[in-house]
């Protein structure tokens, strides 16, 4: 059974494809086909996963290898696919959130004449993604990898008449590719050092290469990590992807592809096992990561940008966990899975909300929805509960063990994760207050309706995952699930019991919200943003994401513009002007020699008279030497 | 016999074309000719393919008749793996070009005949090139290209095409002439020390002291670098590329500049190793100034079909790259990425002369939006676009990532700042692709129409090959990889092997994750 | 036999001095036979002289050449003429840059 994993992938990319090429007959039925596709996709995967559980834990990695992909001298890269215990959680995560978006997307495009292309692009995205974390090879991961930055840019630029969007959608894939240039040349190091590129393969030959290589791959892979990942510093393309319709911003951009960088890394535990340098690099970009992202999140007042500040802060918990070695995959991989289901239910909660209000996204504008978007309200107030992690509430336990581990590694370490928590509480509370509580701050012609049982129901599976999505820790499960894959973990002994440690965790979350109780209920909020020179520097810097994008702009855009420019000039005048430089002399040279052409037959006449003249002479001179 | 036949059959069509009567009606009997011959010559070729024995690496189907015995020409011909992929793809992309070129509009409409026949002349002199064994007979060849594809600028092109047309003969003559020197002087050597030959097997067991064979290594070099533009000598490649129609582009760029890469291989690797070793450092340097020269240039462009030139400079230093890189999996990559860049660019030239056609300029600034009112062609040109950016699932991914992985193995930096190029690609292809297809529709465009039928029946072969190869390179690699293993051992070169070697065993690959 | 020499030196300085010096078409024609006519004598003369024909061979190339030079060059001179209503060699330099 495990042969035909391949299908996982298959049925979503043949359902997407033949959507694509289908005319416009397809439009009646695409977005179900699309659906059924997923949910098919879903179904299989559910059944591969019980399979996988029924088996004993030495024998839950299943490969299969389709065809020979690559064969070119020496290099040899076979088509083939891993279903194990962290692929498996993986296909179920995508397939199952991917479905629900899938169902809400229905309703959500309903009135767009290019849902059946909407619906492709979808299936694309889920095809793609399913195989790169189906790939047992790196080189087959780089295909899923290459193929969701396909379906994203697609995605992110669907409303290609706005200018903004097709921007974004170029610049997310483009940051992308600078991500990408890692991986690449990751992949090749590991051809020249190994010889192969099959994942289980390297990871395995790693201990026996010196450490330089596991640094520079472990760096390789970590640059191509923060690219899909939106980590500091390819982080700046993330906010701006927001201007895909909403559905691709909670599977795309908060649930499945941003969090391929954490699979990466995951996956890749051999070569960080074997690198201290790389695992501490990997920390330091998920701290300030982490910090960052709160501190964006804090200043927004577009709900949708908030949330991807958001995103990135929970991925930087992700990746501050992967990067804490064994003893943090599993809490990695377990906070991926939360966040996977809140955050996706956050996101469509806010497509509800954006919805009722003729597709407004600043949040000064809303106010008081409560009562008018009842299912909205409480299923995103799980949402909330959970990622600012309110005990039972599925962030709480996921978050709680990657603040622990991380005091575990390291005090400071554990102080930036503790100091994040408290942040997210604040933003949170504040986009909760803005949107659902406060005084209304409606624009005119405004009529907010709950969404349609198609957008509603996705919104109530997602929540009542997100409520009990902690399940899975229960009796350690995840951990040990996960084991033989992430290798065994040395316990860290914490200097105080891990239950005080929750209890402060909970303080600090507490205060969080209050905080931001105490500012955004102690006077009405303005129905304007304030100008930038009435806000406080650290609102300034959030608002303009910490400068990144001028950062980027002065250091890599800017001067890149000015070679390109200049190397124009240098082309046309350089190399060119030296070679029409040559024909420009030669014709100089032609037309002085044309001078004595007068077109006089006698000075031709003479001319031949005084040649041959000179060659008698010249003769008569040889023969009487 | 079967290769002559091939040769011939497209040049017998130019002269059917020649001698049937000018018409000027739009429904020409000479288009349906030319396709014909075309369709044919296709047909012949897989024949060929069919006859083709996959597994050996030397040169088959092989004919051989004395020709000039004064000076020892033969007219001999055969093809190997390399070859016999090139042949396949000039067979390919010519119907796909004379059917794309039924639409274009000629400066006179009456001229449709010359225009195909020249067409057709370029495509049997072409596998003429691709199949000679004999290097005066791939002299002649490669020369005679020159005089189908000047006529196809000069006489066709757009209002500065007399110009681009006498640079690209100017520019090509320059490099012809210093071949014929080496060709004189392997004559002048091959008569010392015997009979003379100009046969690659009799020219592979000369004896060359060091400085000659540089010497005459260099007068093939010159001849080839510019060919396959190489910077500094790509000049003439966006001119010509700028004034032809874009069916003539495709012929010059996917087919004729494939003769230079493909002279490099055969002749330079096979007929001088050591003078190709000796001269690889700067070779590789100069390609990977190609390779960031070309993509940075093709950024800075406002005409979509220099622009196209110049990507196409960046993707010829990445094959001559692969070429000098020595190793069997770069060379294997760059034959490949010959067949791949060249159907890539046919769908790139191709899907935007239909988009310059329709909206009279070919400035990018004055396209916008156009996705709106034509969006098969805008996902046409965005897939086109993608395969030239290297995207992985499209074929020319696989041609780059062998290159760079087999050149990674051989030097590190010239591997990195070559993948840099990756990065400026994504930059020059989807910059094009926003200013011309996404926001709102710009003033001007609104007779944009979509694809036809004809259009798209033209492009539809190009864009399945390019999404099969992508998933399944391995029958073309098969084909290539007995001679890429043939040329390597001739030069003498192994591949470095892994300093951490692993033994990939089946249990390994069924364990999955690590322990 | 060095008189026959010295005629033939002498009609052919004649001649290139006349196709030198003279404008008008027909005299440059008539000066340029003048000299085919010296070499003429020059080869009769030297072929007399060392007893072979080749010389007289030449000669007669020389007359046959001569005579088919005279058909297309008075042919030339002609539609000249015609056409520009003057012989003068000097106005017939449009070939000039």
């Amino acid at each position: 059974m495990f042969d035909l994993q391949w299908l996982l992938i298959a049925i979503p990319l043949a359902s997407g494809l033949g959507l694509l090429v289908w005319g416009k007959e397809g439009d009646r039925f695409g977005h179900l086909i699309g659906t059924a596709a997923s949910s098919l996709s879903f179904i299989f995967g559910v059944v591969l996963f019980a399979a996988l559980l029924g088996k004993d834990a030495e024998h839950r990695s299943e490969s299969t290898e389709l065809f020979t992909w690559i064969d070119a001298g020496s290099f040899h890269v076979d088509m083939g696919f891993t279903f194990d215990q962290l692929s498996g959680l993986f296909v179920l995560l995508i397939t199952g959130v991917g479905t629900l978006i899938h169902i809400y997307s229905i309703g959500y495009m309903a009135h767009d004449e290019r849902r059946r292309r909407f619906f492709a692009f979808l299936n694309i995205f889920i095809a793609s993604m399913l195989a790169l974390v189906l790939a047992s090879d790196y080189l087959v991961l780089f295909l899923g990898w290459e193929g969701v930055g396909l379906a994203s840019y697609l995605l992110i630029g669907f409303w290609q008449h706005k200018d903004s969007a097709s921007a974004a959608a170029k610049k997310a894939f483009v940051v992308n590719r600078v991500g990408d240039l890692g991986m690449a040349l990751g992949i090749m190091l590991m051809f020249a050092e190994f010889g192969t590129s099959s994942i289980s393969a390297v990871n395995g030959a790693i201990t026996g290469a010196s450490g330089t290589i596991a640094t520079t791959l472990g760096l390789l892979l970590l640059l191509g990590a923060c690219g899909k990942s939106a980590q500091v510093p390819l982080q700046s393309w993330l906010l701006d992807a927001m201007e895909g319709p909403t559905p691709v911003s909670a599977l795309i951009h908060a649930a499945t592809m941003v969090t391929a960088g954490v699979y990466l890394v995951v996956r890749s535990n051999g070569i960080f096992d074997a690198s201290e340098a790389a695992r501490t690099a990997v920390i330091i970009v998920g701290l300030v990561t982490l910090l960052a992202g709160a501190w964006i999140g804090c200043a927004k007042d577009d709900i949708k940008k908030a949330l991807a500040g958001s995103t990135m802060s929970q991925i930087g918990y992700m990746m501050l966990a992967a990067g804490l070695g064994p003893a943090g995959y599993a809490f990695a991989i377990f906070h991926l899975i939360t966040h996977g289901f809140f955050k996706a239910n956050m996101f469509l909660g806010a497509g509800s909300v954006m919805h009722g209000m003729n597709d407004d996204v600043e949040m000064r504008h809303y106010g008081g929805l409560r009562t008018f978007m009842p299912v909205t309200f409480a299923t995103f107030g799980i949402g909330y509960l959970a990622i600012i992690g309110v005990p039972p509430f599925a962030g709480f336990w996921s978050k709680d063990k990657i603040i622990e581990t991380a005091f575990g590694e390291n005090f400071w370490v554990g102080m930036g994760a503790l100091l994040g928590a408290g942040v997210t509480a604040f933003y949170m509370t504040r986009l909760m207050i803005m949107t659902f509580l406060s005084e209304k701050r409606w624009r005119e012609d405004v009529h907010p309706h709950e969404s349609p049982r198609v957008m509603t129901w996705p919104l109530v599976a997602l929540a009542a995952l997100s409520a009990v999505g902690g399940i899975l820790l229960l009796g350690d499960w995840i951990t040990e699930w996960l084991e033989p894959v992430t290798g065994h973990a040395e316990h860290h002994e914490l200097a105080i019991p891990a239950i005080v440690l929750t209890l402060i965790i909970t303080a600090v979350v507490v205060v969080g919200v209050a905080a931001a109780a105490f500012f955004y209920s102690r006077e009405p909020i303005a129905a304007e943003m304030p100008a930038d020179s009435s806000v406080s520097i650290f609102a300034r810097a959030g608002r303009h994401e910490l400068y990144g994008n001028e950062l980027n702009d002065a250091v890599v855009v800017r001067p890149t513009r000015h070679l390109t420019r200049f190397l124009v000039w240098f082309d046309g005048k350089g190399v060119d002007g030296f070679v029409t430089g040559v024909a420009d002399r030669l014709g100089d040279t032609s037309q002085f020699l044309r001078k004595p052409q007068t077109g006089y037959v006698r000075s031709y006449a003479l001319t031949m008279f005084g040649g041959v003249a000179v060659l008698v002479l010249a003769l008569l001179a040889v023969t009487l030497a | 016999m079967i290769l002559s036949i091939l040769a011939a059959t497209p040049i017998a069509g130019a002269l059917i074309l020649a001698l049937l009567p000018r018409e000027s009606a739009p429904h020409h009997r000479a288009k349906y000719v030319a396709l014909g011959v075309a369709l044919i010559t296709l047909a012949l070729s897989l024949v060929v393919m069919a006859k083709f024995d996959q597994d050996t690496g030397g040169y088959q189907l092989t004919e051989k008749h004395e020709w000039i015995k004064v000076f020892g020409a033969y007219y001999s011909v055969g093809v190997n793996g390399i070859g016999i992929t090139l042949i396949l793809l000039t067979t390919i992309l010519t119907p796909i070009v004379i059917l794309a070129a039924f639409g274009d509009r000629l400066p006179d409409p009456k001229n449709t005949n010359a225009y195909l026949a020249w067409m057709l002349a370029v495509e049997g002199l072409a596998i003429g090139a691709f199949s000679a064994t004999d290097a005066f007979l791939f002299y002649v060849l490669f020369e005679a290209t020159l005089i189908p594809l000047y006529f196809l600028i000069g006489s066709f092109g757009g209002p500065n095409r007399s110009y681009a047309a006498v640079k690209f003969l100017i520019y090509n003559l320059v490099g012809g002439l210093l071949m014929l020197a080496s060709i004189v002087g392997l004559y002048v050597i091959s008569a010392r020390q015997g009979d003379a030959s100009f046969l690659l097997s009799d020219l592979q067991n000369l004896d060359f002291s060091t400085n000659t064979e540089r010497l005459l290594f260099l007068g093939f070099m010159a001849a080839f670098a510019i060919k396959a533009p190489l910077w500094p000598l790509h000049t003439w490649l966006p001119d010509a590329a700028g004034q032809a129609t874009p069916g003539t582009s495709v012929l010059m760029v996917s087919v004729v500049d494939k003769i230079g890469t493909f002279g490099m291989v055969t002749w330079c690797l096979q007929l001088f190793p050591e003078a190709a070793d000796w001269a690889s450092p700067v070779v590789m340097v100069l390609a990977v100034i190609s390779i960031l020269y070309g993509a940075l240039l093709a950024v800075g462009q406002d005409d979509i079909r220099r622009l196209i030139a110049f990507t196409s400079v960046s993707h010829f230093g990445f094959i001559i790259l692969g070429i000098f890189a020595f190793t069997t999996t770069s060379l294997a990559g760059s034959t490949l990425y010959m067949f791949n860049h060249g159907l890539s660019t046919a769908a790139l030239f191709l899907v935007t002369g239909m988009m310059i056609a329709r909206r009279g300029s070919a400035r990018i600034s004055d396209f916008g939006g156009v996705q709106k009112i034509a969006p098969i062609m805008s996902g046409v040109l965005l897939l086109a676009g993608l395969s030239s950016l290297s995207l992985p699932g499209l074929a020319p991914f696989i041609s780059e990532f062998l290159v760079l992985a087999g050149t990674f193995t051989r030097s590190i930096p010239a591997a990195a700042f070559a993948t840099l190029g990756i990065v400026l690609a994504a930059l020059y292809i989807l910059i094009m692709y926003q200013r011309v297809m996404t926001g709102p529709l710009k003033p001007g465009n609104e007779g944009v129409t979509d694809l036809d039928h004809r259009e798209m029946a033209s492009l539809t072969p190009a864009i399945i090959l390019i999404v099969g190869l992508g998933f399944f390179p391995q029958p073309l690699l098969n084909v290539i990889n007995p001679a890429i293993d043939g040329v390597i051992s001739h030069v003498g070169k192994g591949d470095p092997s892994p300093k951490t070697p692993v033994q990939i065993d089946d249990s390994a690959v069924q364990e999955g994750g690590h322990k | 036999m060095n008189e026959y020499i010295t005629l033939s030196l002498i009609l052919f300085t004649i001649g290139s001095v006349g196709v030198l010096v003279r404008r008008n078409a027909i005299v440059v024609f008539m000066c340029i036979e003048l000299m085919l006519n010296a070499t003429n004598l020059a080869f009769v003369s030297f072929s007399r002289q060392h007893g072979n024909l080749d010389g007289q061979v030449a000669a007669f190339f020389v007359m046959v050449v001569a005579a088919a030079e005279v058909v297309v060059g008075l042919s030339i001179i002609v539609s000249i003429y015609r056409t520009r209503r003057s012989a003068s060699v000097d106005e017939a330099s449009l070939l000039k840059s």
